[in-house]
């Protein structure tokens, strides 16, 4: 188990105006391990990978990539050091086929033209390294791809790029049970392949067959960060829900936590 | 009798084979993936029902006609197919055309500037024209449907303004007025059909080649060469009625040749389908087209995307206005107005370009441009009003959009949006 974190937050905090959406959240994705990131809605999870991804900017808190304190100002920031999210909606062209997809954006090219041979080779290898083999053709439009395929497509487009930590939000969402078993296996096989891959889902039996940690977010704080082996599936339950479950999770809150300031709002107390 | 082959990485994929090549695109097209379909099927039918009512129809001079007729509305119609491509529209490109071919006139005949300065003028005006829109819509966040509708109504007011309140003014450059009156001669049009044809061949063969090479599948041979076969045979027969002598008294004026304008036109479609087709340009209007958000997170700059084909848009309307203004040889306020738009966005839509965005081939313009060309010109000869005409064409638009709309249906219905 490789010790040192691929990606690590640390302290990181964003709000949007008056709304603090993440509290001095850490978070550590090792290679090679599926980290599942798990929360109710309105935790923030969407807000912390748009934050990694560099859609939103952080507030304060710092990011360590490979041991080298990194700044994100953008997508495109996040990519060239290797880090790729796969969103629940895909972002597929359903008019384009699967390698045109695949690099969309990112086209190789010679010259002015357009390598189709060349993409459609790396396209084919990529899949090929997650041992996809169902697909009809390269040259297939994603239109005519079941919901499984697509999800394939997308996850591939994610590895197309010797990308380093993939972000996967919600990928079984929307599929059946054969599907969702496939894109599980899928998401293992990022990992075996020296990936650190962070796992954002609702379904706790998803989490349970493919993630080596949990950590789980409650009101925008890392309530706990722990080994899957290490908990149950009810203590995780509480982590999301309460944020706290015995002795892990996040401290029981005391009055000292709104500031010091205490307003007694009880009926009565105000006379 | 279909074998599988490994591809690139060893993701195994079925070997085309020609039946099975034709068997995957009857798939496609009962799938409601029509493409020119519908068009080209919808032309031979037309001209056989012209064709047996009136003789003329099937006339080299009609046919060299065809093309002289239906050149504005081709051009308008391949820059509103890259505005459709993105699900917009630019209900302004007819005026816009009437302004450029204006400019160009009033250059020409009042300034006495010659056609290699008054034209690029007129292009640049387009240029222009197409960056404002864009940048309107774009920027703005204005509907086209709304920003085009306006510049519509403004623009055949700066074409009246333009001609000092509704004269006719007349070019006599002759280079101008040759665009898209005068033919090649018999050589030069030879020589153009066989560099098409020699062109057309290489570059497919060539593509199969590179992709044998990389162990990549490729196209049976067989419907590669029927391809090329196929094209070159629709050249060389209308190549072969073109050169016939066609005057209806060849003593005064002899008429033989390749329309000058069909090299033009022919350029054009080569230049866009290359574009569209061929370059990361192009990759991202169609991306834009079928799914903005992907296309955006892609990091495609979409707000660029978007200024482009307005822009290439009102160039094309303004090449449309050129072509114009020299068939007429001479512009007035209703140059680029009545119908002109309204057969322009017909053409693409009916050639098989979607309304919906994302779909749609630049020989789209070329055959729904034809196929209006057709019904106009028949119809003509027929002797039927230009009200009964305007009906037909109406339906006919009123069909193609139909066709588009249930094909969209069928294509969510069975999985292949």
């Amino acid at each position: 188990m490789a010790a040192t974190p691929l990606l690590e937050l640390n302290g990181i905090n964003k709000g949007f105006g008056p709304v603090q959406v993440l509290h001095d959240v850490n978070l550590s994705v090792y290679p090679g391990e599926v980290t599942a990131l798990v929360g109710d809605n309105g935790a923030g999870k969407s807000t912390m990978v748009k934050c990694i991804s560099g859609i939103y900017q952080i507030d304060s808190g710092t990011v360590t990539f490979e041991g080298n304190q990194v700044a994100i100002h953008g997508p495109s920031d996040a990519s060239a050091l290797g880090i790729e999210v796969v969103y629940q909606d895909l972002a597929l062209c359903d008019n384009l086929d699967v390698v045109q997809n695949m690099f969309l954006g990112r086209e190789k090219k010679r010259g002015i033209v357009l390598d189709e041979p060349t993409m459609e080779q790396m396209a084919g290898d990529a899949l090929a390294s997650l041992s996809v083999r169902t697909l009809k053709s390269l040259r297939q439009l994603v239109a005519s791809l079941s919901g499984g395929q697509r999800q394939t497509v997308a996850i591939a487009k994610a590895v197309l790029w010797n990308s380093k930590v993939v972000i996967l939000d919600e990928p079984t969402a929307a599929l059946g049970v054969a599907q969702t078993a496939q894109v599980l296996e899928l998401v293992r096989r990022l990992a075996d392949n020296g990936l650190g891959v962070v796992l954002i889902s609702h379904n706790m039996n998803d989490v349970f067959a493919v993630s080596d940690r949990i950590a789980a977010l409650y009101l925008g704080r890392m309530a706990a960060q722990v080994k899957t082996t290490d908990v149950t599936h009810s203590q995780v339950v509480e982590l999301i829900t309460g944020g706290r479950s015995g002795n892990i999770g996040l401290p029981p809150e005391k009055p000292a936590d709104f500031g010091g300031d205490v307003v007694d709002i009880t009926p009565g107390g105000d006379k | 009798m279909t074998t599988t082959t490994t591809t690139a990485g060893g993701v195994k994929v079925v070997k085309p084979t020609v039946a099975s090549y034709i068997n995957d695109y009857w798939g496609r097209v009962r799938g409601g993936d029509l493409g020119t379909l519908p068009a080209i099927l919808g032309l031979i039918v037309l001209s056989l029902i012209f064709g047996i009512a009136r003789d003329t129809f099937f006339s080299g001079l009609n046919f060299a006609n065809l093309f002289n007729q239906s050149a504005q509305v081709v051009f308008i119609a391949m820059g509103l197919i890259f505005v459709l491509l993105l699900g917009e529209i630019d209900l302004s490109a007819g005026f816009a055309s009437g302004v450029c071919g204006a400019v160009v006139a009033i250059l020409l005949t009042n300034h006495g500037w010659d056609w290699y300065t008054a034209i690029p003028a007129a292009l640049v005006t387009g240029v222009v024209i197409g960056f404002v829109l864009g940048l309107l819509v774009a920027k703005l966040g204005i509907p086209s449907f709304v920003v085009t509708l306006a510049a519509f109504l403004a623009f055949q007011g700066v074409l009246l303004v333009l001609l000092g309140g509704g004269t006719n003014i007349s070019t006599r450059n002759e280079f101008f007025n040759a665009l898209n009156n005068n033919n090649l001669s018999v050589a030069w049009s030879w020589i153009l059909a066989i560099v098409a044809i020699v062109g057309y061949a290489a570059a497919q063969l060539n593509a199969m080649r590179s992709r044998a090479k990389r162990g990549l599948v490729t196209d049976p041979m067989g419907i590669v060469l029927m391809r090329i076969g196929g094209l070159a045979v629709l050249i060389v027969v209308a190549t072969v009625v073109l050169t016939q002598e066609r005057a209806i008294n060849p003593a005064i004026n002899s008429l033989k040749g390749v329309p000058i304008v069909v090299p033009i036109i022919g350029f054009f479609l080569v230049l866009w389908t290359f574009v569209l087709g061929r370059t990361a340009y192009g990759r991202h209007v169609y991306a834009v087209g079928g799914n903005t958000e992907a296309a955006r997170r892609a990091g495609i700059p979409v707000d660029r995307i978007r200024i482009s084909v307005f822009v290439i848009g009102s160039f094309m309307a303004a090449i449309g206005g050129i072509m114009a203004v020299s068939r007429a040889s001479s512009v007035d306020p209703n140059t680029g107005g009545s119908n002109i738009l309204l057969y322009s966005v017909g053409a693409a839509v009916i050639g098989g370009t979607s309304l919906f965005g994302g779909k749609g081939k630049i020989i789209n313009a070329v055959i729904g441009g034809a196929v209006i060309a057709v019904i106009d010109n028949g119809m003509t000869l027929m002797g039927f009003n230009s009200g009964t005409k305007f009906i037909v064409t109406g339906l006919i638009l009123l069909v193609a959009a139909s066709v588009d709309a249930l094909a969209r249906r069928r294509a969510a219905a069975t999985g292949n949006r």
